[in-house]
């Protein structure tokens, strides 16, 4: 991959190079030597430094292992570095009182590979509930909620319980959930770990669109092609350390349609029209 | 105030979600609260007929025939000063006859009382300690018997002392026996619900962990996760109280009542007011379930 005049080799020193046309405001996301060591001694995270930009579209990938998932959850302070810094939109989260967990995580979306929608809950529910707990108004719920389910495509399925949705489905509902607060920083952890090419083309296509809105969009996944015909920025670690850290191809701007369209193409599945994006990610037979 | 509905519809959606562990639930706390509703009762009685027994050990002191009114106030006085009295009553003579009349019955008195021209009983004081175990000191004070066999008595019209004493040790020991096994019992029976109860809410919260976790990763506060399982909790302590005490009530009814007829030792729990039993019940029952949530959501709650 070339690497282009906009390349994001970073140094442990905080972004001066976005001072170009961005603002002048901290990285929403910024590590400085940050390590985790389990306890036992296996090191997941070896001094990993790492700034993203707010409004960037950043692909995490790397070999199961590599410590992907573990500096997920280090973002979301589901577990504490042993070593460095972890900032978030210049915040160290480490010196962050366990009172203040919680307005962190709202400021997160996050989503899982297994969805973590809660089972007992309809769709409806299980998206309100993240809004219930910002201790949002029944009016703030009554609008947003159907209109973030309409974003996703699954504003026919309002009454569904997630075990009556298929994957992509119930992913979808996973990422309306983590958006429907407008977060800055979105996080997807294996978003599209258990779904077929087809749907995976669908969430990423969320998460683009979602990307679109301004909020920054960091992707956990193994999925090589995907990630390459994506051509957003990529930080691929190894065996806890970033060993790749690049803005591939042209950044070019596109619509989210046109990216489907590309991205379809590319990968060489089915000439699906934009209304999958309305939910209906069928499982086709031929 | 739209926070404590939406905490109370959590609550009842859960409750209506795990239909088995709440049942559970329910079930152990009416256990429990069956339990202590019998319990407290029972001991109550046991320490109420025992004290009241223990109310009856006093010690007579009988006065020579030829007394007079003025020493026979001076030693009321004297009686009364004597540490750990807490009644002291003079028994003419008139009054022993009706009590040995009382005692005997009407018949056999009729026949004894024939044979006596006069009345041959003394006229005493019955001195009553405040607490049984006193009354070996107050005996003492009364009349000593020194080294050389010769007795010092409190006043001179003095003639002798009686007293219960082989009776007084024996409800001494059988009470305090009692008091400490039946201690034992309830506090080990109140543990043993306590762990139940709380083992039983840890169970359903265990099988919700999944949900728990998800509460705190779209950045739930610990209350925010909390207040809906203490509030179940509540619901759960109510609804097993209510259960339990309804169990109660039948119980009394059908069984207690009817015997407290013919049984002394049932009718004694008459003491003890069904209203007041009730109220604690009800807030043990709350209160135990309500802790046990508590308690057991701290452990996953943890950040």
């Amino acid at each position: 991959m070339a690497r282009s005049k906009k390349n994001k080799q970073r140094d442990p020193e905080p972004s001066p190079e976005q001072s170009g046309t961005r603002p002048r405001r901290a990285p929403i996301i910024e590590l400085n030597e940050a390590t985790k060591v389990y306890p036992g001694g296996h090191m997941a995270l070896d001094r990993v430094s790492l700034a993203i930009g707010r409004g960037e579209f950043v692909f995490l990938v790397g070999p199961t292992g590599c410590g992907k998932s573990t500096l997920i959850k280090m973002l979301i302070r589901e577990l504490p570095a042993t070593g460095g810094t972890v900032k978030i939109a210049g915040r160290d989260i480490g010196a962050m009182p366990d009172k203040k967990i919680p307005l962190l995580r709202r400021n997160i979306g996050t989503v899982f590979q297994d969805f973590k929608l809660l089972p007992n809950r309809t769709v409806y529910d299980n998206v309100a509930y993240a809004l219930q707990v910002i201790g949002a108004s029944r009016a703030e719920i009554r609008e947003q909620v159907p209109a973030t389910l309409r974003l996703v495509g699954l504003s026919t399925k309002l009454n569904s319980y997630p075990d009556q949705l298929s994957g992509g489905e119930q992913q979808r509902v996973s990422v309306a959930r983590a958006f429907v607060n407008h977060p800055p920083l979105v996080l997807a952890d294996e978003p599209s770990g258990n779904l077929d090419p087809v749907t995976s083309i669908g969430i990423m296509q969320l998460l683009y669109r979602i990307n679109k809105t301004g909020t920054t969009v960091v992707v956990v996944t193994h999925d090589r092609e995907m990630v390459d015909n994506m051509r957003r920025r990529v930080v691929e670690l190894y065996e806890g350390r970033v060993v790749r850290d690049e803005v591939s191809g042209g950044y070019t701007e596109e619509s989210t349609t046109e990216f489907g369209l590309r991205m379809r193409a590319e990968m060489g599945v089915g000439q699906q029209d934009e209304e999958q994006t309305n939910g209906h990610d069928h499982e086709r037979l031929f | 105030m739209s926070r404590l509905i939406f905490f109370v519809k959590e609550a009842l959606r859960a409750l209506r979600r795990n239909g088995a562990p709440t049942l559970a639930a329910i079930v152990t706390t009416v256990v429990t609260v069956v339990l202590l509703g019998v319990l407290i009762p029972v001991f109550q009685t046991a320490q109420g007929k025992s004290e009241e027994i223990r109310d009856e050990l006093n010690v007579q002191v009988e006065l020579y025939a030829d007394a007079t009114k003025g020493e026979i106030a001076a030693l009321r006085e004297e009686l009364v000063a004597v540490p750990h009295v807490s009644r002291v009553e003079f028994i003419s003579k008139g009054q022993a006859l009706n009590e040995l009349k009382e005692t005997l019955g009407a018949e056999k008195s009729r026949e004894l009382l024939a044979q006596l021209k006069e009345n041959p009983l003394p006229r005493s004081f019955r001195v009553t300690p405040d607490d049984p175990a006193n009354l070996p000191g107050i005996e003492a004070a009364i009349i000593t018997t020194g080294p050389n066999g010769k007795e010092t008595k409190i006043s001179p019209i003095v003639a002798d002392i009686f007293d219960r004493e082989s009776a007084t040790q024996q409800i001494e020991q059988v009470t305090s026996a009692l008091k400490i096994i039946l201690t034992v019992i309830t506090a080990l029976l109140v543990l043993a619900s306590l762990m139940l109860v709380g083992n039983t809410i840890r169970l359903s919260i265990y099988t919700r962990r999944r949900e728990v976790e998800v509460m705190r990763l779209v950045g739930a506060t610990r209350w925010f996760v909390r207040w809906p399982f203490m509030i179940e909790g509540v619901i759960v302590g109510f609804v097993g109280g209510v259960l339990a005490i309804l169990i109660l009530w039948l119980g009394k009814i059908t069984v207690v009542d009817p015997l407290s007829d013919s049984i002394g030792l049932v009718r004694a729990q008459e003491n003890v007011g069904f209203p007041t039993l009730v109220a604690i019940l009800f807030a043990a029952s709350i209160l135990v379930s309500t802790i046990g949530s508590g308690v057991t959501l701290r452990r996953f709650l943890r950040v």
